[in-house]
């Protein structure tokens, strides 16, 4: 009896001489979700929602969302550009863009954080339509992943940062989403994303309450000469405005833009203490060194 | 879902002759409807064009507008650090119904502000140029500048109402040589440039009539709101013709001549005002092309509305916010911009026309410019029926003179009490002693329009100034004095009497009526509105 589940259980042994031939990986960014963009899959999607994403960032971010005018007349696929503080930075866009947007759209999720086994890698395409793609790196795969997506119709929800922010600060764009920009010739649209972080920050596995933002900006195209690595530096500008334009409304930010005044998203070059300090009692909320009035009146 | 595009190639309107085969035709009834059947051999249909293709990139024919504009410089090279600029725009009564957000003086504001800001303005002032019309709420405001805009300059105050009844926020600018005075906001006449962001729905709109009548107040447009400028404008849409605008344009010469700098910004919309889907979509199809699905969604909307309270009626209708699309954006001197957004509302709404008509029929819907989210009053049926409708056309009234003209509308008795105070004095005072325009205007008007009471609401509450009804029968003389009759279809019979026209139940007695005017079997003709068209009448 024994013998048997050991002969089921227990791999052959490779006799001498014989190359084994490698097996193709089917998880990581090698994971295929064209099953996950069937018509049955997004009803569950939309299902997942519905039943669980607005109402979970309904109740733990009572989310504030400005801007949907500047994106009601998209039509045909984008890259949606985010900067990145939390999971619940994905459950906050499935929950606030549009709905005509978030039918079809995919999210480029790290192949080895979404997708590091079959299991996993089923539950993250079905739930919020992700889609394998490296962090680290700019690869061929990512990019066919990615491509394929935007050349199917899909919008593709990609946060250039890599990765969610370790301190509460932005860290710096990466050029894929600038690449495929200019590769499949659609327009990329800037978010800024704001308090997710004091929901759900790195590190933390239970999410609690705290408003939440999403600034949506204007769609931007990458110009016929324009090098992908710059059109990613326009892109975390832009977002950079975005984030002044929650803080200090539309009409300051446009000022502080054309004075090239638009605080850096990714906070002062200092140690972790003075960067936290920086951000303020709330992440978002920057910490003003002399222009806050006293909080005792003025004698 | 993708949105729905357009039709790509639009029908222009066109004149039906009503035959056997025709079915019965929709008049708008208020905040409902009526399918009535026209008398065959005898009735034709005047139909509106199709709504045109707008502007694939609006954000971007603004932007070029702004760096390209006609016979001025553009404006980046306008603003300058430390000048004042003040940025003008139409109020809630434009458009009609209110378009889907976002609203396109949103969009030019924008587009204004990012080249301010650019440039290091700081002083700048956003007004409503309501003139003598009710003061926007801040939600209506949020509309039609939208969010970043209202955020930013509404909590410190200078995102605001024209008040024209502020002794020390308006001056005189000076005096056209027939003696009309020119008045003008303090704030925009001493502003180093104005920029001005209209709507033109209709061809009336614009140009001069955009300043000098948005930012003045009572002394400036009781020069042409009075009964001989409006009985010698035929008609008000048409600019050539019209002695109104002739009035506006002498202001304009001394706004040119001692005023401040007007930067023009007009953009046009098309007839989009139901949508290519949805509930309202059946309202813009012609009859015979309704499918089973619109004559299930009309017979419902029209069953649900027979239903409900009015009060819940006037909620469903007025929360509609059309899906318009922007047709063109030019902006730079008055005029010559003027002339190119007029053929712009021509080519979508002007509707040839052969010969005029003995009756003349009409659909009046829930809305004016003047009841946007309001009551529409019996003074306001009469003003959309015999101000508006029959005064867009071209050339010469679709009726003949000594004709007889029949609307529908079941004209209540109600008045909304916060935005039509004056009104309400008016239909009970004035209009239960005289119903001719120069009467009233010579016995009245002086009276209502310095009130202290109707000032202090004009000026604090939301209420249209206490000389607006008068205008409003001023806006009808013309009409008034050609028509032999009006008629009103299932109306308040007291309120319809109240006005001076006469009350049928029926189309049929309506028509039967007229022809003790205009003599047996009379050519009808039906003005099938909204969405919008003008007739352009020949021969």
């Amino acid at each position: 009896m024994m013998g048997w589940l050991r002969f089921i259980t227990q791999p052959p042994a490779t006799p001498k001489g014989v190359t084994k031939p490698e097996k193709t990986p089917k998880t990581g960014v090698h994971y295929d979700t064209t099953w996950a963009h069937r018509p049955a899959a997004k009803l569950i999607r939309r299902f997942g929602v519905w039943s669980f994403f607005k109402p979970a960032i309904a109740f733990y971010g009572n989310p504030r969302v400005i801007g949907t005018d500047r994106i009601r007349d998209l039509d045909g696929p984008v890259i949606f550009a985010a900067n990145h503080h939390s999971h619940a930075d994905t459950s906050l866009l499935l929950a606030t863009l549009p709905s005509r947007l978030r039918e079809d759209l995919a999210i480029a999720a790290g192949a080895d954080y979404f997708f590091p086994n079959r299991i996993l890698g089923a539950l993250s395409a079905l739930f919020i339509g992700a889609i394998p793609i490296e962090r680290t790196r700019i690869s061929k795969l990512s990019l066919r992943n990615s491509q394929k997506a935007l050349e199917e119709g899909r919008s593709l929800l990609i946060f250039p940062e890599g990765g969610r922010s370790p301190d509460g600060w932005s860290s710096e764009h990466k050029p894929g989403a600038a690449y495929l920009a200019k590769r499949c010739g659609v327009p990329v649209i800037p978010i800024y994303i704001d308090g997710t972080g004091s929901i759900l920050p790195k590190g933390k596995n239970w999410p609690k309450r705290s408003r939440c933002a999403v600034v949506f900006g204007h769609p931007m195209t990458i110009g016929d000469d324009e090098n992908p690595r710059d059109f990613a530096k326009t892109v975390e500008r832009r977002v950079a405005e975005l984030a002044d334009e929650f803080g200090t409304g539309w009409w300051q930010a446009r000022k502080n833009a054309y004075r090239n005044t638009t605080p850096e998203p990714t906070g002062p070059e200092a140690g972790a203490w003075r960067r936290r300090w920086a951000l303020g009692p709330k992440p978002g909320q920057r910490r003003s060194s002399s222009t806050d009035k006293p909080p005792w009146p003025e004698l | 879902m993708k949105k729905k595009k357009p039709v790509a190639n639009p029908r222009p309107g066109f004149v039906l002759e009503v035959d056997r085969q025709t079915p019965p035709i929709l008049f708008h009834h208020g905040e409902g409807f009526r399918l009535e059947k026209l008398p065959v051999g005898r009735s034709r249909v005047v139909y509106p064009g199709e709504p045109l293709r707008g502007i694939a990139d609006p954000d971007g024919a603004i932007r070029d507008a702004l760096l390209n504009p006609i016979d001025d410089d553009p404006l980046p090279s306008l603003l300058k650090p430390g000048m004042k600029l003040t940025i003008a725009f139409d109020d809630i009564s434009l458009p009609l119904p209110p378009m889907q957000r976002p609203d396109v003086r949103q969009r030019i504001i924008e587009a204004v502000l990012d080249m301010a800001a650019e440039a290091g303005v700081d002083d700048v002032h956003l007004i409503a140029a309501l003139c003598l019309h009710r003061r926007m709420t801040d939600t209506e405001l949020r509309h039609a500048v939208g969010d970043r805009v209202f955020e930013a300059f509404h909590p410190h105050g200078l995102l605001y109402n024209h008040d024209a009844e502020d002794p020390d926020g308006m001056v005189i600018l000076g005096h056209t040589e027939k003696g009309e005075t020119v008045q003008m906001s303090r704030r925009a006449a001493e502003s180093d440039l104005v920029v001005y962001v209209n709507i033109n729905l209709v061809s009336m709109d614009g140009g001069w009539k955009s300043t000098a009548t948005g930012l003045a107040g009572y002394e400036g447009v009781r020069a042409h709101h009075n009964v001989h400028t409006l009985r010698h404008s035929r008609s008000f849409m048409d600019q050539e013709n019209s002695e109104l605008h002739r009035s506006n344009w002498r202001q304009g010469d001394v706004i040119k001549a001692h005023g401040p700098r007007i930067f023009q910004i007009e953009s046009t919309l098309n007839t989009n005002t139901f949508g290519h889907d949805g509930p309202m979509a059946v309202l813009q199809k012609r009859e015979w092309e309704w499918s089973i699905a619109d004559r299930a969604a009309f017979t419902a909307m029209a069953a649900g509305l027979d239903r409900m309270p009015s009060s819940a009626r006037r909620k469903v209708f007025h929360s509609w916010k059309a899906p318009y699309d922007v047709t063109s954006v030019q902006a730079g001197d008055v005029e010559a911009v003027h002339k190119r957004t007029t053929e712009m509302v021509y080519a979508q709404h002007l509707v040839p026309v052969q010969g005029q008509t003995d009756v003349l029929t009409m659909g009046l819907p829930y809305l004016t410019p003047y009841n946007v989210n309001s009551i529409m009053n019996p003074i306001l049926v009469m003003v959309q029926g015999l101000g508006y409708f029959f005064n867009l056309y071209r050339g010469k009234p679709l009726v003949r003179e000594g004709g007889v003209l029949i609307m529908s509308h079941p004209t209540p008795w109600e008045f909304h009490p916060v935005h039509h105070p004056s009104y309400i004095d008016f239909f009970e005072q004035v209009l239960a002693d005289t119903t001719d325009p120069v009467e009233i205007e010579q016995r009245y008007e002086k009276q209502f329009a310095e009130d202290e009471w109707y000032r202090h609401l004009y000026r604090t509450s939301h209420a249209y100034h206490g000389v607006h009804p008068f205008y409003m029968w001023y806006w009808g003389s013309h009409a008034m004095q050609y028509l032999a009759q009006v008629i009103v279809v299932g109306g308040n019979e007291r309120a319809v009497r109240r006005l001076g026209f006469k009350p049928a139940t029926t189309l049929a007695d309506a028509l039967e009526m007229a022809t003790d005017i205009v003599g047996p079997k009379p050519t009808i003709t039906h003005y099938h509105n909204p969405p919008i068209l003008m007739a352009d009448v020949t021969g």
